[in-house]
């Protein structure tokens, strides 16, 4: 019998391409009467022509690049929105054993935690710039992504300059253990496995994680093709209901071995499923011998993790202003604001009666522990969500957010 | 007066289909056509050639790492914009399809880039058929291998003329509406399994 919808979707080799991947190969699609076919691209720059020529519905995409789009700041852009998130988490920075050493000398612990690490990593940078020493330079996968704004968000809160005192430049994932191991970088903050890749080769220790800097932050995303969206509201309610069930499938422990098997093979990842381990445990080799079970690492389903919070949209496009990507207005705010879609997202799950978010929007950081929450029909849990410098991102007051000009945490 | 002839900087891995591009492009009278075939240190290269119009293969992965070079001035010292004109739909997705991707200086008129985009295109896609016509040749003598194979253990096994092995592959693949490639290929695993020193 030949499928209700026919989908075609981009992903990027990276391990939280699992939801879509689950999605696929598991039968969630099939069930939901749709042919899904994957894509796997080389870069970003292709998703984002690949949607624009029509060659894909859908793709799994950055948190920040259908804001980007949106906002006209990337080449061949078109109207994007985000009905689903892919999950929160799962990102590392990752140092060369050269520079873990010197951060070491000044203090770093192998615990992940932002402060420590980054102090120590900001007392070297300033001793080096006394001796005269060229910047330290660290990759991220794009502009318009959250390893770039969480990576400059630590850095700047333990009082170094991410535009000024060192060079950020751009690499992509599958290449950054290499060009660590080859001293072309002196760290990079990516998604896994690629920060495994470069402990299980001796080559870089973890230093700190996404789920530290930022407790259950966003990360990729369902990028939509708006037009599609408008043409094919069923195609794409059945479409989230299947990510919705992938998704649930990829957090239960009970089915680790089976995803890491999945992904591990040629046509996704192409990489041992060993290296899938601790993004599925959240339990981390950290280089060195040190290991670590990191809370929260990497949730593909948990704390309402598919839901696209207006607030995490709020808060990628106030990074975009804060690092000069784009600026501030109130028509900028307004279209980062409606590329997140939860009423779509509601409008999908509303007829499984599975827990829904009472709100479209949270303060960031509000929640200090796991908390129940009071939601339509089954029990929801959220948070921790905050941030490592205990900042606030309250969605309602954007100006004031975007005033804060000393990021510094106090010292001592 | 002469126009000064643009500058153009043609970025891909593949050694052959860089040289095709840049023989075409030679043949229309460009003259300062430059092909780098790693990204290692192509920021010191544009600022040195100064291009007018890069073209990128589709598949190299650093393509978000160029257009990201392109948008900081301190690199380039004119910001480059993708594809000819955006409004051109027709020429992106003609470029998609080909596997190609084009960046251009800001404020180039569209009739000195668009011959430049349309010969990439071209090219692109006249390698690509030739990739294609190499990959059907190589598979095609595959094929006739594992007949021969096929028919030989049938010659062997059942004491047939060589015609009439064919016949006998042929009409089985039509009645299991298979291709006689794939036929040949179960006969000769199916062989391999009953007796190792057959295949």
């Amino acid at each position: 019998m030949a499928a209700e919808h026919q989908i075609n979707a981009g992903f990027i080799p990276l391990f939280d391409s699992a939801v879509l991947v689950a999605a696929s190969e598991i039968g969630f699609a099939a069930r939901e009467g749709i042919d899904l076919t994957l894509s796997r691209e080389t870069s970003w720059a292709n998703i984002r022509d690949r949607i624009a020529i029509g060659h894909f519905d859908l793709a799994h995409m950055l948190g920040p690049m259908p804001i980007a789009c949106n906002l006209g700041l990337t080449p061949l852009a078109s109207d994007t929105i985000v009905p689903f998130s892919l999950g929160l988490g799962g990102n590392c920075v990752t140092v060369s054993n050269a520079l873990w050493a010197g951060m070491a000398a000044h203090g770093a612990l192998p615990d992940l935690d932002p402060a420590r690490t980054g102090r120590a990593l900001g007392a070297l940078i300033h001793e080096r710039a006394h001796a005269g020493r060229d910047p330290l330079r660290f990759a991220v996968v794009h502009p318009h992504s959250g390893h770039n704004y969480e990576l400059r968000y630590w850095l700047a809160a333990c009082g170094i300059d991410p535009s000024r005192e060192i060079e950020i430049v751009i690499v992509p994932p599958p290449f950054m253990a290499d060009a660590l191991a080859a001293g072309r970088i002196d760290g990079y903050c990516v998604g896994e496995p690629w920060n495994s890749a470069s402990v299980v080769a001796g080559t870089g220790h973890i230093a700190t994680v996404k789920a530290t800097i930022w407790k259950t932050s966003p990360e990729k995303v369902l990028g939509v093709r708006n037009a599609w969206a408008e043409k094919h509201p069923e195609a794409l309610s059945a479409l989230l209901r299947a990510l919705h069930r992938a998704a649930r499938w990829c957090q239960d422990p009970a089915n680790r071995g089976e995803l890491a098997a999945l992904m591990a093979q040629p046509s996704f990842l192409g990489l041992s499923p060993a290296l899938q381990t601790p993004i599925l445990t959240g339990h981390l080799a950290l280089g060195g011998g040190a290991e670590l079970a990191v809370e929260d690492f990497f949730l593909p389903f948990d704390k309402a993790a598919n839901f696209p919070w207006k607030s995490h949209a709020l808060w990628f496009y106030t990074q975009m202003v804060r690092w000069g990507q784009v600026k501030h207005s109130a028509a900028h705010m307004a279209l980062a604001r409606d590329t997140y879609r939860p009423d779509l997202y509601r409008v999908a799950l509303k007829p499984l009666g599975v827990a829904l978010p009472g709100a479209n929007a949270k303060v960031e950081g509000a929640l200090t522990a796991a908390t129940p929450v009071g939601s339509a029909g089954a029990s929801l849990v959220l948070g921790p969500d905050g941030f490592f410098d205990g900042r606030i991102f309250d969605p309602d007051r954007i100006d004031d957010y975007l005033a804060i000009r000393d990021w510094a945490m106090p010292t001592g | 007066m002469t126009r000064k002839s643009l500058a153009v900087l043609v970025i891909d891995e593949n050694h052959i289909r860089a040289s095709i591009i840049e023989a075409g492009l030679r043949e229309a009278g460009h003259e300062q056509v430059t092909v780098v075939h790693d990204v290692a240190g192509i920021a010191r290269r544009i600022a040195e050639i100064e291009p007018d119009v890069i073209v990128i293969d589709l598949e190299n992965p650093n393509r978000d790492m160029l257009e990201n070079m392109f948008q900081l001035s301190r690199v380039v010292k004119r910001p480059i914009a993708m594809f000819v004109d955006r409004s051109d739909q027709a020429s992106i997705e003609a470029a998609v399809e080909a596997g190609v991707s084009a960046y251009v200086v800001d404020g180039l008129r569209q009739e000195r880039v668009k011959p430049i985009l349309d010969m990439a295109i071209s090219r692109f896609n006249a390698f690509s058929r030739m990739a294609r016509e190499l990959e059907e040749a190589r598979s095609e003598l595959e094929n006739r291998k594992v007949i021969d194979r096929a028919k030989g253990i049938l010659m062997r096994s059942r004491g047939l003329s060589e015609d009439a092995a064919y016949t006998l592959l042929r009409k089985t693949a039509m009645s299991q509406n298979r291709k006689i490639s794939e036929i040949a290929q179960s006969l000769v695993t199916a062989a391999g399994l009953l007796d190792p020193g057959e295949s």
